[in-house]
């Protein structure tokens, strides 16, 4: 069962969408308890590994006590997902400070990375994928297909650091790296930008051009298609005014699949850009061993890939008109 | 194409030939520091030049696709060896059995290869260990599926059916249909899988989450490289190409496996 069927499968669209949203939550509900047992239960003690290996037997007890980890695991989970619920992630056992409002100045950060790096993405793969598929029996579209395909096998981090090589050192165009926050100075913000979200986004642009094109050469083959263009339409408006709709449902499941990849590579990103984003802050609590955090951090990335998935199946039903009126 | 399938299986080759090579034999010690001949160009003796330390980046490179490849090896055959027998058994088994792997497949695929290695390395401190463990579960549900969805596409062919009105077991005839006719799909899988993997490894072990020093690692070398970019490009770009070119390799490999294993598809490009 696709998730186009799992969602036309509970009779009207409403229907579906609340039965979905039912799994939503459910899923939300059992990654918060994965997170927590891989970090609560695995590593045996928390304080002791936030300590360090030298901490005397006293010192960890009373951070047990302090930070309630001599209390029944159930007993934490419950108080955990409360706090997380009300948007607390708890105390740091390292820095003993809160960690929610970090988190959240954080995710300010990588938001703004993975909507540019989006952006990108359809800026290079939609125009491109189509062409691709418009002229794939022509050289040029051979040309477009191979280079997606090269530009598919480099790692994003690569990409990055050509990038710097060449924008940042030689041209000097734009900054290595760093962050600016837009309400400071708007024009500093977007120069700091545009170089990780090239980065992040030339890749998944070059995924995402094969199934635009793909999709594309699935609609040209379509009778409405070709109608249109025994009508007399030329290649490109028959495409915008009949199959374009049609070309996005494939496309906009992809999308979602690549939103939860970009999620992920900002994490590599950010790091070659000292960006201060979650993925930062993740690398540097693991480092830090400070496990709460990174509970806190890798609940914040799950449940915005489960979020992804969902308004995907939800944008499914909206899109496409047969499955709407199934 | 065939061209796919024939540049995929050269680059694929390639490595593979290089990785088994330097079990034998590397032109200079990957290893061996030498502080009087830090940062050289290419020379004759140094064909790719040296790193910081000193190191042949040649050799480096060659040993480091053993790397790449027992990461792939390991973590994709882990990801098969559970994946495949569980998206068979949710195509055959009870209906809330089928259920139940595709739900928690779907759960799984939240925790990508790289958020589960780190929260791994969290735990466990970072090696190659971990980071093979994790690719090797986060793939997991691929293989899943497109083994769930082949077992469903052979149990509704005559042949399945006459087996099954004959007389035939389900395991017999999961051993004698079912798994020869999804091996085809399972294998462009876990080439598809293999370039991930190599992703994966590369960018882990750039982050410091794989591969341990010494033993040379593409992701290491190029994270060691990033410091010293403005001085010497190299450096970045040898491990880059070489990640590059592994990844397009089992790519193209997948694609032109694919076409070959459903020939309707090729027909339609």
């Amino acid at each position: 069962m696709t998730a186009a069927e799992r969602v036309a499968g509970g009779g009207s669209p409403a229907v579906a969408i609340a039965r979905r949203f039912g799994i939503l939550v459910v899923s939300v509900a059992v990654a918060s308890v994965v997170v927590f047992a891989f970090m609560a239960v695995l590593p045996g003690d928390p304080a002791q590994v936030a300590l360090g290996v030298n901490a005397t037997p006293e010192l960890v007890e009373r951070t047990r006590q302090e930070f309630g980890l001599d209390r029944p695991l159930v007993a934490q989970y419950l108080d955990w997902v409360g706090g997380v619920l009300t948007g607390d992630f708890g105390t740091s056992y390292v820095t003993k400070e809160a960690i929610g409002p970090q988190l959240l100045d954080r995710l300010g950060v990588t938001l703004w990375l993975v909507g540019a790096g989006m952006l990108v993405a359809l800026l290079i793969a939609v125009p491109t994928g189509i062409v691709a598929a418009v002229r794939h029996r022509r050289p040029s579209g051979v040309v477009v297909s191979a280079a997606s395909q090269v530009g598919v096998a480099v790692p994003a981090f690569l990409a990055a650091i050509i990038l710097v090589q060449v924008f940042a050192v030689q041209l000097g165009w734009l900054p290595s790296g760093g962050w600016t926050p837009p309400a400071y100075d708007a024009g500093a913000w977007l120069r700091g930008l545009i170089l990780p979200a090239v980065s992040l986004g030339l890749v998944q642009g070059a995924v995402l051009t094969r199934y635009v094109r793909s999709a594309v050469l699935d609609v040209q083959r379509e009778d409405f298609l070709r109608t249109a263009r025994a009508k007399g339409l030329r290649p490109y408006p028959a495409l915008v005014r009949h199959g374009l709709r049609n070309a996005a449902v494939p496309v906009v499941t992809v999308l979602g699949v690549q939103l939860a990849t970009l999620l992920v590579g900002a994490v590599v990103i950010e790091r070659v850009f000292v960006l201060p984003g979650l993925g930062s802050m993740l690398l540097d609590s693991v480092a830090a061993r400070d496990l709460l955090a990174v509970q806190g951090i890798v609940l914040v990335l799950v449940v915005g890939v489960l979020l992804v998935n969902f308004l995907v199946d939800v944008l499914y039903t909206v899109l496409d008109p047969r499955l709407r009126r199934s | 194409m065939r061209g796919n399938l024939v540049v995929g299986a050269a680059l694929v080759g390639l490595v593979v030939v290089t990785a088994l090579v330097s079990l034998l034999w590397t032109p200079l010690d990957p290893q061996a520091v030498d502080a009087s001949v830090r940062l050289l160009g290419p020379t004759p003796e140094h064909l790719l030049g040296t790193d910081k330390f000193g190191r042949d980046v040649f050799s480096q490179l060659m040993v480091g696709a053993q790397t790449t490849l027992y990461v792939g090896i390991i973590a994709v055959g882990l990801a098969a060896a559970v994946g495949v027998p569980l998206g068979v058994l949710a195509a055959m088994g009870p209906r809330w059995l089928g259920e139940l792997v595709m739900r928690t497949s779907d759960l799984v695929l939240a925790f990508p290869a790289l958020l589960l290695a780190i929260m791994l390395a969290a735990v466990y401190g970072a090696s190659t260990l971990t980071a093979m463990i994790a690719i090797g579960v986060a793939t997991v549900p691929a293989f899943a599926r497109v083994a769930r969805a082949g077992t469903l596409q052979v149990l509704s062919r005559e042949y399945t059916l006459a087996a099954r009105a004959g007389g035939r077991s389900r395991w017999w005839i999961a051993w004698r249909h079912v798994l020869p006719n999804i091996s085809g799909m399972v294998v462009v899988q876990a080439s598809v899988s293999f370039a991930m993997a190599v992703l994966a490894e590369a960018a882990l072990s750039f982050l410091g989450f794989g591969t341990a020093p010494p033993t040379p690692s593409w992701g290491r070398m190029l994270q060691e490289s990033q410091e010293l970019l403005a001085v010497d490009a190299r450096l970045a770009l040898v491990p880059g190409l070489a990640i590059a070119a592994v990844v397009l390799g089992f790519n193209l490999l997948g694609d032109g496996l694919r076409d070959r294993f459903d020939p309707r598809l090729e027909a339609r490009r």
